[in-house]
């Protein structure tokens, strides 16, 4: 094998690998402090994501969520910005597709429904990150201060509304009324049962395709399109892309409008696809993870996939364990998370010294020269 | 006889790349010893190894006899070793003397250390005559005088061999004159000095043995005074090389490039340009000479759009620009401008990127790449091949990324996405900075044909040199202003050195020696 595919493999896979390895070694040690026998608990886990199938549907439901706010991180990072609001866009985002819902007559075919409520989720998206996005680029105010500021904003706007004005009329709850029928996305388990397969109920819809079909998309338009090639030019080097003529001003509001957008179809999955209304803090954590998710990913849609996989199984998985075991609390999962994020991000290159000096010795790679 | 320095057997790889082959080499104490070679052929690897950057694959290194295996460069300077690399590694505002004893502070208390240290500089600057004021911050220091810094730092931590790194490249050849005085003064007191440059002509006039290397090898070791230039550009490349460019005298038609009264400053106010006119016409190359930082950067990028003009115009092609409406980079590229930047890593490529990538940079909008949106992959890597070809960039792989070819390559596949469009407005900025002899010679030769196919060509390079075998005619830049214009025919390096530095053609002896005669 040639150095550069050697590299390729190292970078790409056996690093984020073993990082994770690492990651659930530290949780293993963590629950032995808690005398939690972790193999057990590691049993339990994957029990809770794989081992029935509502619990299959909760891990792919929950990992919808992570592949789009992962692009969301994934497409800001290439501009060479660190989106930190997609909580805010993925909950405004959700308000613009539950808006839209109301705003048509309930009887319209959920062809046109569905689809221009996921308008309405990547406009109202986009939207919130159209502000951050034109500070940095004209005022130069850091989009990780204002990002995190419209987070707060996002929450503080949707208390007031859930609570004023979509409130459902004679309820307690801060929630909107049902959204009408035609604006359900399909549950899997439904569209399966159509073709004779028999899966219990579960969260998961069909936004999960959505969100295939949207990571193939940023995929192309990152690497495929001259948009693409002018968002990874500034990010990469500000100084050649003003000499290849490309706007970054004009790049950097365009890049958080199309990163808020992706963080916005959290919205769908959660509202048009499970609650079929507007509820409160549907969105929490999603925005924060996804952080993770692009990290972890290498900011490649392929990565972002398996990485939200990753962590659906982590929120799921987790989540049976927190039930299983009376010493374990749902928290636990925000503990792995962070020793992830910790051993995918912030030590990202720990084990690279020590492959390279295994796998890609000096003689081999001059080898590989001749 | 005693050798200051001796490697023997060296040997280093990176990867792929041999870049030390079995090295042998020795520096008699109290020389000066001049390396050369292409970019590339190994001579910084081997300066870092003996600096203790690297550590050799294999071999031996000894200093003054004593063998040492360094593991990092500090173990170099305590035996005696200094390096001046460069790019200067001054802090700006920092005074000389803060500078100097930059850790090397004697204490927790800076003002002893700092007493003693005065003392010390004094009497290094009296020994060898290296004059500088203590007090004065790097930043109100010319580029010769922070190199006198630079000097005097190693020499202030013991150093007994100096190694220099392309110390001339940022001088006038009034204070490249300087500098030699200031070795020859070392030399005198026992220090050795090995001199890495690829400036043939300051190794003939300096250094007493040169040694050659060639594609990580040691070629050939010489007495300079047993060789010439045109010797060792043959060792260098292995093969003959004209150094001087055969050209055909110019038919100049019309200005495509008029430049009126340009004036710009930068966002702290500081005028950088100051009321610039010039015009080039078509079958012209004009040359910028100047030392760098004296504007020549502004000017670049006001001409491309890369800065927004502030005050005067710019006329291409009969269409001019004024303060008053914006342009970009992109509207002076449909305007028929190229342009060749001075800095490829900074500016003419993403080095991340792939070799395909970086060759439509600047051109990712151009409607034959594109089927509406779609920036057609196999396209974009057909052009770059294309370019490849044309320009002889080696290896000819379009999937490597930008960074994994050599400076000479990396430049060449810039000239190539700019020229072989054909605009009739080329700009260019350092054409061979960091280029070897071969890939200099072909350059110049695609920028005559340029002109000889009657496109206009701003001509920005530090290399008076170059300056004066490519140009038709010379304007010079000192702090913003042209300081002299002159045709090519009129130019000799010491009549632009002056210029360069702006002094007054009365202060020149010689000048004042020949007004006297005539008096």
């Amino acid at each position: 094998m040639s150095r550069d595919r050697k590299l390729a493999w190292i970078n790409g896979l056996l690093l984020p690998l073993l990082n994770v390895l690492t990651a659930f070694a530290a949780t293993a040690v963590l629950f032995l402090l808690i005398n939690v026998n972790p193999w057990e608990a590691a049993q339990t886990l994957l029990y809770g994501a794989f081992g029935y199938s509502e619990g299959v549907g909760y891990t792919f439901y929950y990992t919808t969520n992570f592949i789009f706010t992962g692009l969301a991180v994934a497409v800001a990072f290439h501009a060479g910005l660190f989106n930190i609001g997609g909580e805010g866009q993925a909950y405004i985002g959700g308000l613009g597709a539950g808006l839209v819902v109301f705003a048509l007559f309930p009887e319209l075919s959920p062809l046109v429904m569905i689809p221009a409520s996921i308008v309405g989720a990547l406009v109202f998206g986009a939207a919130w990150a159209v502000g951050p996005g034109y500070l940095q680029a004209y005022r130069g105010s850091h989009i990780v201060i204002t990002t995190i500021m419209f987070n707060f904003l996002a929450a503080t706007l949707m208390v007031y509304l859930m609570s004023k004005v979509l409130l459902e009329p004679g309820q307690m709850t801060p929630q909107s009324r049902l959204f009408p029928d035609n604006a359900w996305l399909p549950f899997v388990h439904d569209v399966l049962a159509n073709f004779g397969i028999k899966v219990d109920r579960s969260p998961l819809n069909m936004s999960i395709l959505l969100a295939l079909v949207v990571a193939i998309l940023v995929w192309f338009f990152l690497w495929q399109t001259r948009w693409g090639y002018a968002i990874r030019a500034t990010g990469r080097n500000a100084t050649a892309a003003t000499y290849a003529g490309i706007n970054q001003k004009k790049i950097i509001v365009v890049t958080m409008c199309i990163s808020g957008a992706l963080a916005g179809l959290v919205g769908i999955n959660e509202l048009l696809g499970y609650h079929h209304r507007i509820i409160m803090n549907f969105h929490v954590g999603y925005g924060f993870g996804g952080i993770a998710v692009a990290l972890m990913g290498r900011n490649h849609p392929f990565g972002i996939v398996i990485a939200a996989l990753l962590f659906g199984i982590l929120y799921q998985g987790g989540a049976e364990l927190a039930f299983e075991w009376s010493n374990i609390s749902r928290d636990i999962v925000v503990v792995m998370q962070g020793l992830v994020i910790l051993f995918c991000g912030a030590l990202e290159y720990m084990y690279k010294p020590w492959l390279m000096r295994w796998l890609v010795p000096v003689s081999d790679s001059a080898k590989g020269a001749a | 006889m005693t050798y200051a320095i001796q490697l023997q057997g060296i040997d280093k790889r990176f990867g792929a790349v041999h870049a030390n082959n079995k090295v042998d080499l020795a520096v008699e104490t109290g020389s000066i010893h001049g390396i050369v070679g292409e970019n590339g052929a190994g001579k910084s690897t081997l300066m870092s190894i003996l600096y203790g950057f690297y550590q050799a694959d294999s071999g031996t290194i000894s200093v003054f006899g004593n063998a040492y295996r360094f593991t990092d460069s500090q173990q170099a300077i305590n035996a005696g070793i200094g390096m001046v690399h460069q790019h200067f590694m001054l802090v700006d505002n920092f005074t000389v003397l803060e500078n100097v004893v930059l850790g090397a502070e004697g204490g927790y208390a800076l003002a002893a250390g700092m007493d003693a240290a005065r003392r010390e500089l004094k009497r290094l600057a009296n020994e060898y005559g290296l004059h500088v004021d203590l007090d004065a911050t790097i930043d109100s220091l010319s580029v010769g005088l922070q190199q006198r810094v630079e000097i005097l730092k190693a020499l202030y931590k013991g150093a007994k061999i100096l190694i220099l790194d392309e110390p001339t490249g940022v001088l006038t050849p009034q204070e490249t004159d300087e500098l030699f005085k200031i070795f020859a003064a070392l030399k005198q007191q026992g220090v050795t000095i090995i001199l890495i440059t690829h400036k043939l002509r300051e190794i003939m006039a300096i250094t007493d043995q040169v040694s050659v290397m060639r594609q990580g090898t040691m070629v050939a070791h010489v007495n300079t005074d047993a060789t010439d230039e045109s010797q060792l550009a043959e060792l260098m490349v292995g093969r003959k090389v004209l150094l001087d460019v055969s050209k055909q005298p110019g038919k100049p038609g019309e200005s495509l490039l008029k430049v009126k009264q340009l004036n710009w400053s930068d966002q702290h106010g500081v005028a950088r340009l100051k009321n610039i006119n010039f015009d080039i016409k078509a079958g012209e190359i004009l040359g910028v000479a100047g030392v760098s930082g004296n504007g020549q950067s502004e000017l670049l990028d006001v001409l491309t759009g890369i800065s927004r003009l502030q005050q005067g115009s710019i006329e291409v092609l009969g269409k001019e620009f004024t303060a008053k409406q914006p342009f970009d980079a992109a509207t002076m590229r449909t305007m028929g401008m190229a342009h060749v930047p001075e800095d490829r890593h900074k500016m003419g490529m993403i080095t991340d990127f792939s070799a395909a990538e970086s060759a439509i940079m600047g051109y990712q909008q151009d409607s034959e790449l594109n089927a509406g949106v779609w920036l057609k992959p196999e396209l974009v890597r057909q052009r770059c091949s294309e370019l490849m070809v044309a320009f002889d960039v080696r290896p000819k792989d379009v999937q490597l990324k930008s960074a994994n070819f050599s400076g000479g390559n990396q430049q060449k596949l810039i000239l190539a996405r700019e020229m072989e469009r054909s605009p009739d407005v080329l700009i260019i900025g350092q054409p061979t900075r960091g280029v070897d002899v071969g890939a200099i010679e072909f350059i110049h030769q695609r920028i005559l044909a340029m002109r000889d196919a009657g496109k206009a060509v701003l001509l920005v390079s530090v290399e008076l040199e170059e300056i004066l075998s490519l140009s038709d005619r010379i304007v010079v830049l000192c702090d913003g202003e042209i300081t002299g214009r002159m045709a090519v025919e009129d130019a000799d390096e010491r009549k632009l050195g002056m210029l360069m530095a702006n002094v007054q053609e009365s202060h020149d002896p010689l000048q004042a020696q020949m007004q006297e005669a005539v008096q």
